[in-house]
């Protein structure tokens, strides 16, 4: 299990985002969380993925509670959880070619003899071509970069996959490929999901069951 | 019309940055070539006294004339050149490593490594740096290594502070996240990530802090904490030519001088040009 329980974040201590959101997602399950812009979802999704400290809250990945967060969260439990964001150029390192950016993960966890077959097999699976593997973020469309942040999101075969708004940048057939190619890892693998977007049509077709942000949250600062 | 206008001018402005970048490009080069081929090419020795030709004025047999003890000033600028351009970079070099170092490991550590090293470098920055190279150059005998030394440890600051901000700023981007919940160990999304993104700012900060770093050298050796009297460095010419130009000696003043002041225009000529290539809003300044 994935779950968030009672999160209270934001960014001055304060004033939170929210107050008391929480949220579980079980192995295998596709979770939709729908919400406004501005609600807090994101900030939800970057403490689902270890990236942000909550200011009061636990989370628990696979029965484990998690003590600290960015740097300071156990590698194991960093890794266990794939994100994919919603600004791909904002998510590439401008200096890494789209292979070296897939394959990073494995590098920096000391498994570099791995990267060469698993970036071939990852950039079928997201359907980038050698060429455009060859290539620089600013050589390459808004869309084809989130095929390689996905891949790379992916690389590790991680249990959990947080999409945050992934595909709201993208026009309808890249949105269509990036979600097929997140449901044939998840059938391979069994990953859980946890998309968090406001496009209600998609997130209700792609996940198993959709939230709704107000029915996750106790209280929103001057909602 | 205003476009046509706003052309215009934006033509001009190229053209004049274009001859500006051409003349230091053929300046350095000039410098450069010089420092580099003219001392094994020519087996002329600098340091020759001949007192029978003491303080001769430029002639062609010595076109930028001799010193109070006949020595050739041509061949003494040339060497004094080579000399501290040498401090010049090497110091400028140590100096940008030390910065980049110290600016990235607080961004990188933040909380109270930052606050602390932050502290240390407004502590430094409040004093006046000529005086605080001075000091540290006391603490040695003359030569060269002092000087690279004094020159380094004082002009680290700037540097620090600039990656320091620049890596702040890179610290929020999503690609760090991304790196983080890759595995990624601090280390590891420093010298990946970080550190090759201010690589251009800390190279550029390097190349305009070499014509600075040249007029330390300059003002320590003639105040006479540089480098050893006999050496040739531009200070040190300047430095014993004080006394021939109260004599209406000129020569070994000027030449020295010129030596100083156009291939640090050239150089911050240069740098300025590829600082409004990377940032290309901020107008170009002269940083000496």
């Amino acid at each position: 299990m994935l779950e968030l329980d009672a999160i209270t974040a934001g960014y001055e201590p304060r004033t939170p985002v929210f107050r008391g959101a929480s949220l579980s997602v079980a192995p295998g399950e596709a979770v939709g969380l729908l919400g406004p812009s501005g609600c807090g979802k994101s900030t939800l999704a970057r403490v689902a993925a270890l990236l942000h400290r909550p200011d009061a809250g636990r989370v628990v990945v696979d029965g484990e509670e998690v003590r600290g967060w960015r740097h300071r969260a156990p590698r194991h439990l960093r890794t266990a959880i794939g994100v994919v964001f919603q600004q791909p150029r904002m998510s590439a390192d401008p200096r890494l070619r789209l292979r070296d950016l897939i394959a990073e993960p494995l590098r920096a966890t000391g498994r570099r003899d791995e990267a060469t077959d698993r970036v071939a097999e990852l950039a079928r699976t997201v359907g980038l071509t050698d060429d455009l593997l060859g290539r620089r973020p600013h050589e390459v469309s808004d869309g084809q970069l989130q095929r390689a942040c996905l891949a790379r999101a992916l690389v590790l075969r991680p249990r959990w996959l947080v999409c945050d708004e992934m595909t709201a940048m993208l026009d309808a057939s890249t949105t269509a490929a990036l979600v097929a190619a997140v449901e044939t890892y998840r059938d391979d693998h069994g990953a859980g999901l946890l998309a968090v977007g406001h496009d209600r049509v998609l997130l209700e077709r792609w996940c198993d069951r959709t939230a709704q942000w107000a029915d996750c949250v106790e209280q929103q600062p001057g909602a | 019309m205003a476009d046509v206008v706003w052309r215009s001018h934006g033509r001009a402005r190229r053209s004049t940055r274009t001859v500006r970048v051409s003349v230091s490009a053929a300046i350095v080069t000039a410098v450069v070539l010089a420092v580099l081929v003219v001392p094994p090419l020519v087996q002329l020795d600098q340091q020759a006294v001949d007192l029978s030709l003491k303080l001769r004025p430029p002639s062609p047999a010595h076109p930028f004339g001799t010193d109070d003890v006949g020595r050739d000033l041509l061949l003494r600028c040339v060497y004094g050149l080579r000399v501290s351009l040498l401090v010049g970079l090497v110091a400028a070099l140590v100096a940008t490593v030390i910065g980049t170092a110290v600016g990235a490991a607080a961004a990188a550590f933040g909380g109270w490594t930052d606050r602390l090293v932050m502290r240390l470098v407004d502590t430094f920055s409040s004093v006046p740096h000529l005086l605080l190279g001075i000091f540290i150059v006391a603490m040695f005998r003359p030569g060269v290594w002092p000087v690279i030394v004094s020159v380094a440890l004082t002009h680290w600051l700037s540097t620090a502070r600039i990656v320091r901000s620049e890596v702040l700023s890179l610290r929020s981007r999503p690609y760090i996240d991304a790196a983080i919940s890759g595995g990624a160990s601090r280390w590891r999304v420093t010298v990946r990530h970080l550190v090759p993104a201010v690589v251009p700012q800390a190279g550029l900060a390097a190349v305009l802090m070499v014509p600075h770093a040249m007029w330390h050298e300059s003002a320590l050796s003639f105040l006479g904490l540089g480098l050893p009297a006999h050496q040739a460095s531009l200070g040190n010419l300047v430095q014993t030519a004080r006394g021939s130009l109260l004599a209406g000696d000129w020569w070994p003043t000027l030449f020295p001088g010129l030596f100083l002041i156009i291939p640090t225009l050239a150089i911050a000529g240069l740098a300025g040009a590829w600082r409004e290539r990377i940032s290309p809003r901020r107008r170009s300044e002269l940083m000496l």
